[in-house]
């Protein structure tokens, strides 16, 4: 299958194919080509460089999307051991949009909860194309519970479009379900650090999203709504995906500057698909550091921390 | 075979006669009469407003203003108003098509409101409660800061004087011109109300037409009761959008009031002339037998 290129990257595919070119012929024909090698070398690196300094708001989405991006089970494989995974809500059904159960970051024990995209057509019907129903949101809510009777830490590894828009979803109260989950998470007297690890979509992200940390990836996104509806909506054309994604400051730099989330996690050059255990390396640092951290803390503490970081989140005029 | 000889399509030109020929429609002046988009009658406009804002013939309820649902869900003059002067502010520097604070000024002239929530304490057949009222009129009553600290403090008023809180409910949900601070305010109103749920405090919506999305999402589906107005239409994601998303047919009347009470979402629906009385009596049943309040009885156990 060839692979998935976005249109930024393709300066950086077409060097890194004429050096694999180069490399093929001096491999055939005896040709010394070291130095044009070198001055190939060099370009590429010169322009990943140029090009991952410099993204826009609308690229960071497309590489947030990017079909090869690691997604929350390939991060559980990499980063944790023991998964021991839970299914259903109790009340009606299993969905696999949602991934949860225990896991072992070394030797600390957590609950793990992830949105969890498809890799194929097959997956993605299977997964939902990481699109929760209400019973995502249940389980969920179950599981974080079981983590609080148990002492044990929670890990939201959150990668999805939204909660999903269907007339199920609708019936059986999309809505209630993630509001549930907000008001309950608040409860929660252990530590819990929610990711974004690709796709922050919305109320769907938030759902399972109520942390002591919030933590981005560098590449990727979390707003309110998609660049490509707010266009629709605000602009009345698609066309200005681009320009809504720039405006509703939805890269993890602007919601630190914001003052929503507390750290951003380094990618590999190029993002994480270009090299999946740098990528989980550097997560798992990241969660451990926070982890620890946050461990230090009671559990009244850390339910006044994680209310006092909600609650400062207002920007108003008072005369 | 006539039938396919036939001309299948004769051409009129009905947009020159248009011009040429005066409308043979009436104009009606604008505002003073309006046709019921429920029965479609022809209402006199001041009628409709006399009559609690329902279709004098099918009682269609229209939205509420935030001032007139105060009136009528609260005794003559006891209603305090809190953080009155509180204003949006346009902290992204929203590049939209129109930028935000003239959007706001707009908003504020046409409602004489400073944005889409008025909170504070009242009481309802001398029973005190915190009252929360939703104006749709304001930006779509859409939540952007304000509207979330508004909520938030009205939440926490009735935590530190432990009254039972009602909100009135109406929202097109996320206000985007606010972009991520809009979505954190579903996670602060949640917040604030799960330490009234803590503190045993009752929490009363009453759902009006439309409450949607992020509103429908956070602090609307939390009440321990939830009231709703008949024809309110109640969602989260918008029809269009399921429509685009999932191809299906909608059922009839999907995401209507009468629908989610059929599955299970809504305790009751109200209409608005009986609403005044049947608030009353929820906040007799919820606070009239509690002699010590709850969260107090809690801790008495404990101990």
């Amino acid at each position: 299958m060839a692979e998935f290129v976005l249109e930024f990257e393709k300066p950086i595919v077409e060097l890194e194919s004429k050096i694999r070119e180069l490399q093929n012929l001096s491999d055939s024909s005896n040709m010394n080509v070291d130095e044009e090698l070198s001055v190939l070398t060099k370009k590429v690196e010169e322009t990943k460089k140029a090009i991952y300094d410099s993204l826009t708001a609308w690229q960071r989405v497309q590489l947030a999307r990017h079909p090869s991006r690691p997604y929350s089970l390939d991060y559980i494989n990499l980063i944790f051991k023991d998964f021991l995974e839970f299914h259903g809500d109790r009340r009606y059904a299993e969905d696999p949009a949602i991934v949860a159960g225990f896991a072992k970051l070394d030797n600390q024990p957590v609950m793990i909860i992830g949105t969890q995209k498809g890799r194929n057509t097959k997956e993605n019907v299977f997964r939902n194309f990481g699109c929760p129903h209400p019973e995502g949101y249940r389980k969920a809510l179950r599981l974080m519970k079981l983590a609080d009777k148990s002492c044990v830490p929670v890990v939201c590894l959150i990668d999805t479009p939204g909660a999903f828009p269907g007339i199920a979803s609708e019936e059986r109260h999309i809505g209630e379900a993630i509001a549930v989950n907000l008001r309950e998470m608040f409860s929660l007297s252990v530590p819990v650090l929610a990711v974004v690890i690709g796709e922050g979509g919305s109320g769907g992200a938030l759902g399972i999203g109520i942390g002591n940390r919030i933590l981005v990836m560098e590449n990727a996104y979390y707003s309110v709504i998609t660049p490509e509806g707010c266009a629709a909506i605000l602009w009345k054309d698609r066309a200005y995906s681009a320009k809504a994604a720039e405006s509703l400051k939805l890269t993890g730099k602007d919601l630190m500057e914001l003052g929503i989330v507390d750290e951003i996690v380094k990618e590999p050059l190029g993002g994480a698909h270009k090299n999946y255990e740098e990528a989980a390396a550097l997560l798992k640092k990241a969660i451990k550091k926070n982890i620890d951290s946050l461990k230090k803390m009671s559990g009244e503490e850390l339910k006044d921390q994680r209310y006092k970081k909600y609650r400062s989140i207002t920007y108003i005029k008072e005369s | 075979m006539a039938l396919f000889r036939k001309a299948r399509y004769s051409t009129l030109n009905p947009t020159d006669k248009r011009e040429d020929q005066p409308s043979k429609k009436k104009e009606i002046p604008h505002g003073l009469w309006e046709k019921c988009p429920q029965c479609s009658e022809t209402i006199y406009a001041k009628q409709k407003e006399e009559n609690l804002n329902l279709c004098p013939r099918c009682s269609y309820h229209y939205p509420m203003t935030a001032w007139n649902r105060i009136k009528l869900l609260t005794d003559e003059g006891s209603f305090l108003e809190f953080d009155a002067d509180m204003e949006s502010v346009d902290k992204l520097q929203f590049e939209g098509v129109a930028p935000y604070l003239s959007k706001l000024e707009e908003n504020k002239k046409k409602t004489g409101l400073k944005d889409a929530v008025v909170y504070g304490t009242a009481s309802l057949d001398e029973r005190k409660y915190v009252l929360a009222v939703m104006d749709f009129r304001f930006l779509g009553a859409s939540m952007g800061c304000v509207v979330g600290e508004k909520v938030t403090r009205a939440a926490e008023l009735a935590l530190k004087e432990k009254l039972p809180f009602v909100i009135a409910t109406a929202s097109g949900g996320a206000r985007m011109y606010e972009g991520m601070l809009s979505l954190m305010q579903m996670a602060k109103t949640s917040g604030a109300l799960e330490r009234l749920d803590e503190a045993g405090l009752p929490y009363i919506v009453i759902m009006t037409h439309p409450t949607t999305a992020g509103v429908t999402a956070s602090f609307a589906s939390l009440g321990d009761l939830i009231l709703a107005e008949p024809g309110a239409m109640i969602a989260f994601a918008g029809p269009r959008v399921i429509k685009d998303t999932t191809q299906a047919k909608l059922p009839e009347g999907f995401q209507t009031a009468e629908f989610l009470l059929k599955k299970g979402l809504i305790d009751k629906i109200i209409g608005r002339k009986n609403l005044r009385n049947e608030l009353s009596l929820c906040l007799e049943y919820v606070t009239s037998s509690c002699k010590v309040h709850s969260a107090e009885r809690g801790k008495a156990q404990a101990k």
